[in-house]
């Protein structure tokens, strides 16, 4: 018995860790670059969901065609931000975080106005489920989130340690300045980050839209976590934001199961709070940007 | 001006201008804060320590209404006191994110425990602030107009005493924390210590003006100080300016106009977020330094002008 609840906690929080991980890491990506906390990544996940609400559920695009075109139009997202906050505002760290506020009420109003308060209802893709044994078992949707994440994480990794690209990006988070001098368009590298680490949050909104309630106010949650996960991997650090979310993800997962979610949240909470005081740097972090 | 105010205004304008009086302490709080450099973002949850502390005080142990309003702003002070032992050890972004997630932890506990937060649904018929008769006038402070000139003479006070903090030796040593800190610190000032003290006198004041809130409303719960609320008081913050005694005050009265009189009575009840969030955004790109510096633009010329008389 508490074997097979042990294993149904840990495919859980493998789940959980799947989409967290995407999350954190685009909004990782997005600071190392730009140097920005974007507050609106959250709400950047719900409109990744919301496409899935609108192309998916209400229009009866296949599934596919929903979540390309949400990674697409969360991604541009991300650039018109680029365009019209961060660029603007770029010496200036706390007025990029403020207009990233703004920008999250936006979103959120437009939400409100476009579908309603209301709990949005996706179908599922797929009934089936994985049946490992009589209490274990995993629903394939949330398989295909975990598939995902593999696939996009590693293909990121790929992207970032062998193409030219990937290599300016690394560059130019390490020291922006003396990455211009080589002849790196800071704003170009910029344009990259924040489609990518905008189209990971909407990825991962657009593949979870029928696992979770989907409303305008789901960006909350996330972003706490997320929050949380960049802090205790190291700010600024991909593997860090990785491991992290895995972390996170199992001690939630198992807190919630064994008490409850509120207590597992205060748990997130405080472990975050232990880093912060006794490494400040995260547990992978090592350049100081604050 | 505003003795005569509440006059010309319908109940539900008078109701605001009671948010408005004390919500102007809270960001004034807030600004005392940022004085050092910090900014937080638990400031609102502390405020809802002294409601809570205020609440519970007139309710368990019968203690009367403005004395436990003062207790309240004491617990936030001491709440503010313990956190910031773990908080100080941090600097800048962290300070901000490590607040928050302080702050998350409290308002996580008031949700959880129902004995003697009342849980999710928080607490509710809070002790009114007693009637009192005074010869000629009769206070009855369910009447807004009456809480109002409660309200308004506690916070001048407050705004009083918080602006002579600032000028007296105490605040310029604030000042050169935030913009010297390294130098502050040469010449013997211990700037952890006047960190500590701007975040206890400003948790202090926040939580006063959490106790006079939740005697006027009645019922508090956890969701009255979440993040959101915090996103008012920074935006207040920052469109007013922060540089100036009066720019977070005038950032407060200006949006509070038009959020609740303008946006509310036009009948944009559902876009209101959204004007409010392209308002901060435009304050941000193209008021970078806040409604100050306009004030400070229209007054500094004349005063100029009086100064190259010969």
């Amino acid at each position: 018995m508490m074997v097979e609840l042990l294993a149904q906690t840990g495919l859980n929080a493998i789940y959980a860790a799947s989409y967290i991980s995407l999350i954190a890491v685009g909004l990782v990506l997005i600071f190392g670059v730009m140097g920005v906390i974007n507050f609106a990544h959250g709400e950047l996940y719900m409109a990744g969901a919301y496409a899935v609400v609108a192309l998916y559920a209400d229009l009866g695009f296949p599934f596919l065609v929903a979540i390309a075109a949400g990674l697409v139009f969360v991604g541009m997202l991300g650039l018109a931000m680029e365009r019209a906050l961060f660029r603007p505002l770029r010496d200036n760290p706390l007025g990029g975080l403020v207009a990233s506020i703004g920008f999250l009420m936006v979103l959120q109003a437009l939400a409100v106005m476009g579908f309603g308060v209301r709990m949005e209802h996706v179908p599922p893709v797929t009934q089936e489920v994985i049946v490992f044994s009589d209490k274990v078992r995993l629903a394939v949707p949330r398989l295909y989130v975990i598939l995902a994440a593999l696939v996009l994480l590693s293909a990121l990794w790929l992207f970032l340690k062998k193409t030219r690209f990937g290599w300016a990006l690394r560059a130019s988070a390490q020291d922006p300045e003396a990455a211009a001098l080589q002849g790196i368009s800071i704003t170009q590298t910029a344009r990259i980050a924040m489609f990518i680490g905008a189209g990971l949050a909407g990825i991962a909104g657009a593949l979870t839209a029928p696992l979770v309630s989907v409303n305008p106010h789901m960006g909350h949650s996330v972003i706490v976590t997320a929050f949380i996960v960049i802090i205790v991997g190291g700010v600024g650090s991909l593997e860090g934001a990785v491991v992290a979310s895995v972390a996170y993800a199992f001690v939630h997962t198992f807190v919630t199961t064994f008490w409850d979610g509120v207590i597992a949240d205060i748990v997130g909470l405080s472990l975050m709070l232990v880093v912060l005081i006794v490494r400040p740097t995260g547990l992978f972090g090592t350049a100081d940007r604050a | 001006m505003l003795l005569a105010l509440p006059h010309g205004l319908s109940f539900s304008q008078q109701e605001i201008l009671v948010f408005l009086t004390i919500n102007v302490l809270l960001v004034a709080s807030y600004r005392l804060l940022t004085l050092t450099g910090e900014w937080s973002l638990g400031h609102v949850v502390i405020m809802g320590v002294g409601a809570y502390a205020s609440a519970l005080y007139s309710k368990h142990f019968g203690v009367p209404v403005p004395v436990s309003m003062a207790l309240g702003a004491g617990t936030a002070a001491l709440i503010a006191m313990f956190l910031s032992y773990p908080l100080f050890r941090m600097k800048g972004f962290y300070f901000l994110i490590g607040s928050f997630a302080a702050g998350e932890i409290i308002r996580l506990l008031w949700k959880r425990f129902r004995d003697p937060f009342g849980g999710p649904k928080g607490l509710k018929r809070i002790e009114p602030m007693p009637d009192f008769d005074l010869g000629i006038w009769q206070f009855d402070f369910f009447e807004p107009v009456c809480y109002y000139y409660f309200a308004l003479a506690v916070v001048a006070f407050c705004l009083w005493l918080m602006w002579r903090i600032e000028r007296s030796h105490v605040g310029l040593t604030f000042h050169a924390v935030h913009w010297q800190d390294k130098l502050a610190e040469a010449a013997g000032v211990n700037v952890r210590a006047y960190r500590t003290l701007a975040f206890v006198i400003a948790s202090g004041f926040a939580g006063l003006s959490g106790a006079l809130l939740a005697h006027y409303i009645g019922t508090i719960n956890p969701n009255s100080f979440d993040v959101e609320m915090m996103v008012f008081v920074l935006t207040w913050a920052i469109v007013g300016g922060t540089t100036t005694f009066y720019g977070p005050i005038l950032g407060c009265i200006v949006l509070t106009i038009l959020n609740e009189i303008v946006l509310r009575e036009m009948g944009f009840e559902q876009a209101r977020p959204l004007i409010y969030g392209l308002v901060l955004i435009a304050s941000i790109l193209f008021l970078p330094k806040g409604l100050e510096s306009v004030v400070q633009r229209l007054v500094r010329p004349r005063a100029e002008k009086m100064e190259e008389r010969p």
